[in-house]
């Protein structure tokens, strides 16, 4: 028992890993082989890391003790005002740049009012939720603008690997995924986001800057999402204002299901990464496997609620063991 | 006076109209066990919180070691080597000992702006050794403190003072819901900050747990200190009569 909490604390996403590989297993058989076809994985892997990047985000966020509801609207909103920017002539790289700083900028506003406020997230972000979402549509005058023919899209969507295996994306997701696990493992940062998470007034009596450990995650959480519907629009060759609506919550769900703590403290970005790609494989394993695919969302739920129930008895079970010393 | 390790002069502290610290006048002397006593309210954790750097005093003034300090952050008070241990809020039950050890001092390789690669190896053995310093009795640095109990929990985060050698220890109600064998763990702590030559400054509610590991006792009641005197010229009773 006592190993199993450890494991819990130390590995998180173990339980959804395994769930994965089953889950994984059954849809390869239930689809005659289709599942793991190179087409099919193909198809999978072009559009997990927009979902994952946004999982990544919320996964850190949610491991300092806060939580961003925005993030849907953000994916909406950045490559929005990116499009208007290109449609009056500016060009690319200067639109991200603009892009990833408005995607900081509303972190930085959620992080502040958060913790300025003393209020939950949950509702700040909420707020954000609305207010990101509206100023998509009154930026793109309630036409979406027609992105210009030169975009880089070797650099983000085009096919590459063997066998044109994977996106240009993936890559930019692999390297954020290996990067934001590094920090989060092997850094003092990273320290202080689980310290911050996990007992707030400890990390704050020893010294450690919360509020800014906070502001931190949310705009690292906001410029995640924004870089990931970029990718979306330019995989879908359109800024619609209406992308990312219900993303949020898919997230957290990615997140908790990954092992997360709503609490703060406990989580992966593995994880949430794992939990990102449970809700993908779901979501094609159903249709492959000729299953109803409005059962879907009954999946995603039934597994969250299974996921915290889990994550609850652990930390119950957690309070009964005491090691001898 | 020469020996006093921390000298505070006339602090006055005011709480949104509450006059919570009424000119306090101490000094803490190196290598001695205070134990500081008294009601809720008295003004003991308002005294504590402005040496450790929680609150500012509106008024009055602090030294260290003779020369007069600022102490804005917890992290100046660590600095000074000021370390504050509080009854529930010391550690992160989530993390190991060995990083709880370290939390906002890791020990870092090539850092940027503060930020750096940790030093995991460093951090390994530096808990090993401090842990046995204190003579705790743990299996491994990478248990999780929400293993531990409350008393070994007092125990870690005297092992991390002792480390980063402080020269005043600050125990805000260590003994509080714990066992009576945990709690004479902790009195054991308390007696062998002495042999370390670090300043111990004991809060508790509980006069026994005080005259079982202090020095000197000093009472507040109403934001004044009512009595300061040597155990040994003391009693409980005389304690509780000021009270």
């Amino acid at each position: 028992m006592k190993r199993l909490f450890k494991t819990y604390l130390e590995k998180p996403e173990l339980a959804g890993l395994i769930l994965l590989v089953l889950l994984i297993a059954l849809f390869q058989v239930r689809s005659h082989g289709v599942f793991l076809n190179q087409d099919n994985l193909r198809g999978i892997l072009g559009i997990l890391p927009e979902a994952g990047l946004v999982a990544i985000g919320v996964t850190i966020l949610m491991i300092s003790g806060e939580f961003d509801l925005s993030v849907g609207s953000v994916f909406a909103l950045m490559p929005m005002t990116m499009a208007v920017l290109m449609v009056h002539g500016a060009p690319f790289p200067l639109a991200l740049l603009a892009g990833l700083l408005v995607c900081a900028a509303i972190g930085l506003i959620n992080g502040y009012v958060t913790i300025r406020f003393a209020i939950p997230s949950f509702i700040t972000t909420l707020g954000m939720l609305f207010m990101a979402r509206s100023l998509t549509v009154v930026v793109s005058g309630g036409f979406p603008p027609l992105l210009p023919a030169d975009l880089p899209n070797w650099l983000f969507t085009s096919f590459v690997g063997p066998g044109n295996m994977f996106r240009m994306s993936f890559l930019w997701f692999a390297a954020v995924a290996v990067l934001t696990s590094l920090m989060l493992s092997r850094t003092n940062f990273g320290n202080w986001i689980k310290a911050t998470g996990g007992f707030l007034p400890a990390a704050a009596a020893m010294g450690i800057p919360t509020a800014r450990v906070k502001v931190v995650c949310f705009m690292l959480c906001s410029v995640l999402s924004g870089f990931a519907g970029m990718l979306q629009v330019l995989r879908l060759g359109s800024p619609l204002p209406s992308i990312g609506e219900g993303m949020e919550l898919q997230a957290v769900a990615s997140a908790v299901i990954g092992g997360a703590s709503l609490a703060g403290g406990i989580g992966t970005v593995m994880g949430g990464i794992i939990g990102t790609t449970l809700i993908r494989v779901i979501d094609n394993g159903l249709v492959l496997s000729h299953v109803d695919a409005n059962w879907f969302k009954f999946a995603i739920g039934f597994l969250t609620i299974f996921a915290v129930v889990a994550n609850a008895w652990m930390r119950k079970r957690a309070k009964a063991i005491k090691m001898e010393g | 006076m020469s020996d006093a390790i921390i000298s505070v002069r006339n602090l006055h502290k005011w709480y949104s109209g509450v006059h919570a610290l009424k000119g306090v006048t101490l000094d803490f002397r190196r290598g001695e066990a205070l134990g500081l006593v008294g009601d809720n309210g008295a003004g003991k954790s308002t005294l504590i919180n402005i040496l450790s750097g929680v609150h500012r005093a509106d008024k009055g003034e602090i030294q260290v070691e003779g020369r007069p300090v600022s102490i804005a952050t917890p992290r100046d008070a660590m600095a000074l080597g000021i370390e504050t241990i509080y009854q529930y809020n010391s550690m992160v039950p989530t993390m190991s000992i060995a990083r709880n050890l370290f939390i906002g001092r890791e020990p870092t390789r090539f850092s940027v702006l503060g930020v750096g690669i940790l030093d995991q190896k460093k951090m390994a053995e530096e808990s090993v050794r401090a842990i046995a310093n204190v003579d705790l009795h743990l299996r491994s640095p990478d248990a999780l403190v929400g293993e531990l109990s409350g008393g070994q929990r007092q125990g870690v985060a005297i092992a991390r003072a002792m480390h980063f050698k402080s020269k005043v220890m600050i125990l805000d109600e260590p003994t509080n819901h714990l066992s009576v064998k945990e709690t004479n763990k902790v009195i054991g702590f308390v007696r062998g900050l002495k042999e370390q030559g670090v300043t111990g400054v004991f809060i508790s509610h509980n006069m026994h747990h005080v005259f079982e590991c202090c020095d000197r006792i000093v009472a507040m009641a109403r934001g004044e200190i009512v009595l300061d005197k040597r155990i040994e010229d003391t009693s409980i009773d005389e304690v509780h009569g000021v009270l």
